[in-house]
């Protein structure tokens, strides 16, 4: 594979991750997320797969089957498990509607964009037009955590945002060296625990998984 | 090998409370592993002093006079919070707010957070630095909804979240790092080690290390607790057990700021200006102010030294960003009494409320009839706090604020006036608490006075003398930092 070849697969993969984020924004299903969100796993595997084929980059590969591993299949059964358990309502209820929240998206991408210009003309690596793409997905990560009332969507977007940082570390820098990688995605899983036993907290003490009960905490006046 | 101990003995404590579980010396279990953990972290501060900054495991732990105070800091706080946390946990458990499974997960999970705490101090690499923090956070996070009540899930809920978000920038600030490091040092671990880093600080790339360090600002700076970042906190120290708010504001919030700092050094070396100290500047100034005012407004105890923790962190911020040897050495000055001060403070309140059975401060009265120790406790604690001589906290502001007047003197009167609101917020609020009759509903406690008696005897110490070897050390960390 020549390195032009593989910098065009990375382009469209870059694509397909953006795409998948505003995906995730514009669903409307709890399990239509899910799907989203493990295809997104998928795109972000292979791409860091591709990236350490073609750089000779043989601890990519490791990181590549880890992301699989975690973001397509082990974190998506997760939630399903728990969706399932909990008898969440299968419709995504937004703060704010979802064109309006696809308009501010795509005001993201264009900030996000703007933002690593100069970083992009630094960059000699063949991976390098991805890092904007990389900072719109963490963005739309966190766009989609503050537009949406359960506490299921919260994670997703979060767990989303945790994708866009992989992929900037895959493609702006060849990957992170392996014990910062494997350190992550042990802080990746350790966290999918700790929600997990969340859901199950604040089902038993609110009711419900809607982040709108839980407003008490304030300054009073 | 004392790093070996040091590191080590926490972590096996941490594997062994957890089949110790519930059962009569689990606390003293834990008392001791934290005891052993100071002694070593002595044994540690021995060998730096005489010997100067040294690597470890390869180059894998780098220890200099910076982060080896912040160590002896962490282990010897950790020991007294685990001695007070006997009689506390004991009355919790007695009066069932915590089952037996909860316990368990308490001291297990209060020795993994030391350990992450003591990783995120000694470790070389940025990039382990970041899993330590984010493993400090994950480790605290079921601590505080311990008790289950709506409040407390509500609060873990919001400092898991907010905190994972905020720490997540932080690692896009540390990607961004690496990016402009392996131009200069090559691929592999040796681009993210910070001994090398800082060798070379000079030929990073300035435009990307500016935006990385925004990046820090932001990630590390939610776990400081910075104004506007800083919603997650009051909650989670408030609602908590205490022992984990005198840990998670004695402890957390200066490893955090420690990391934001070791990221600003190589910033400046970069970028050849002084950009990253005046928004760090900014930040804590803002921090001090809106905590200084929303003191005023508060009505529970523990939420009250929250914001507090937030003004003092706001100020440390604030002076690390004025930079200079004065500010610098004032910064370290402060985190050390804040540190010490603050937990004594939270070992007081504690015992206030249980003796109260409210956090609310209308229902605290009459602490010192109540229980002299406790009320004088809380007296001098809140005189120590507020920037009264002659403790230790009124030696580093007094420093801070001569750097501000020289450095800097259009921040000087929104500086001191931060500090006049909070003096007259705490002070208003404390003497209702501590003076008057004893109310029908306080209870006898068994308190544990001897953390709260050596804090405030070392906060006195400090203030009247600081030792030659704590002032060489904080001269030769303040000359690192520069």
């Amino acid at each position: 594979m020549t390195m032009n070849l593989a910098a065009q697969i990375n382009g469209v993969l870059a694509a397909l991750i953006l795409l998948t984020s505003f995906g995730l924004l514009a669903s409307r299903r709890v399990y239509g997320l899910l799907h989203i969100f493990a295809w997104q796993g998928f795109f972000l595997s292979v791409s860091t797969a591709v990236v350490g084929y073609s750089a000779g980059l043989h601890h990519l590969y490791i990181s590549a089957v880890l992301t699989l591993a975690l973001k397509v299949f082990a974190l998506p059964y997760i939630l399903y498990v728990l969706i399932h358990k909990l008898k969440i309502r299968k419709e995504v209820e937004e703060m704010v509607n979802i064109p309006t929240t696809l308009l501010i998206g795509i005001a993201l991408v264009i900030f996000s964009y703007h933002l690593t210009a100069p970083v992009r003309e630094l960059s000699t690596l063949m991976t390098r037009s991805t890092l904007a793409v990389a900072l719109a997905t963490v963005m739309l990560g966190l766009l989609m955590m503050i537009t949406r009332k359960k506490a299921i969507t919260q994670i997703i977007g979060f767990l989303a945002l945790e994708n866009g940082l992989f992929f900037a570390a895959t493609s702006a820098t060849y990957g992170m060296p392996l014990v910062v990688e494997l350190g992550v995605a042990l802080d990746i899983l350790i966290a999918a625990f700790i929600f997990g036993i969340f859901f199950f907290q604040i089902r038993t003490s609110f009711d419900s998984l809607d982040l709108k009960e839980m407003e008490k905490l304030k300054e009073e006046d | 090998m004392t790093l070996l101990i040091l590191l080590g003995v926490s972590v096996f404590s941490a594997i062994l409370l957890a089949f110790v579980g519930d059962r009569k010396f689990a606390a003293e279990l834990s008392i001791l592993s934290s005891a052993v953990t100071f002694i070593a972290s002595i044994f540690l501060a021995i060998d730096v002093y005489a010997g100067g900054p040294m690597l470890a495991g390869g180059d894998f732990f780098f220890v200099d006079a910076f982060n080896v105070y912040l160590v002896v800091l962490t282990a010897f706080v950790s020991t007294t919070t685990a001695i007070f946390s006997r009689r506390y946990m004991r009355f919790e458990r007695s009066h069932g707010k915590v089952g037996k499974a909860g316990m368990r997960f308490y001291h297990a999970m209060f020795q993994l957070f030391i350990f992450a705490m003591l990783l995120a101090l000694l470790t070389n690499n940025v990039g382990i630095l970041w899993i330590s923090m984010e493993l400090a956070t994950l480790s605290t996070v079921l601590l505080v909804s311990l008790y289950r009540t709506p409040s407390s899930i509500e609060a873990a809920w919001k400092y898991f979240i907010l905190c994972g978000v905020g720490i997540a920038q932080a690692l896009f600030g540390t990607v961004l790092l690496y990016f402009a490091a392996e131009k200069v040092l090559g691929e592999g671990s040796a681009a993210l080690l910070w001994t090398n880093l800082s060798q070379v600080s000079g030929r990073l790339e300035p435009t990307v290390l500016s935006l990385a360090f925004v990046f820090f600002m932001v990630g590390y700076g939610t776990k400081v607790g910075l104004v506007p970042l800083h919603n997650w906190l009051p909650d989670a120290h408030a609602e908590g057990p205490t022992p984990i708010s005198a840990v998670l504001s004695g402890l957390l919030l200066n490893v955090a700021l420690y990391a934001l700092v070791r990221c600003k050094v190589l910033v400046d070396g970069a970028t050849h200006s002084h950009r990253a100290g005046y928004i760090m500047m900014a930040f804590g100034l803002l921090s001090l102010l809106v905590a200084a005012f929303s003191l005023l407004r508060q009505k529970d105890i523990k939420r009250m030294f929250s914001y507090s923790s937030i003004e003092h962190m706001g100020i440390t911020t604030f002076a690390f960003g004025l930079g200079g040897q004065v500010a610098t050495f004032g910064a370290l000055l402060h985190m050390l009494v804040h540190s010490l001060t603050k937990s004594a403070i939270f070992f007081t309140a504690g015992h206030a409320s249980q003796m109260h059975g409210s956090q609310d401060m209308d229902r605290i009265r009459g602490l010192i009839k109540g229980n002299p120790l406790v009320g004088w406790g809380m007296m001098f604690g809140v005189m120590a706090i507020v920037g009264m001589p002659p403790f230790g906290v009124f030696t580093s502001e007094f420093l801070i604020l001569t750097a501000t007047i020289k450095d800097a003197p259009f921040f000087a009167p929104f500086f001191l006036l931060g500090l006049i609101v909070a003096f007259a917020a705490l002070f208003r609020k404390a003497m209702p608490m501590v003076f008057g009759p004893v109310p029908p509903h306080q209870t006898a406690l068994k308190a544990s006075h001897l953390p709260v008696i050596v804090h405030m005897v070392l906060m006195l110490a400090l203030g009247l003398y600081l030792p030659g070897f704590l002032s060489n050390w904080f001269h030769s960390a303040a000359g690192l930092l520069k």
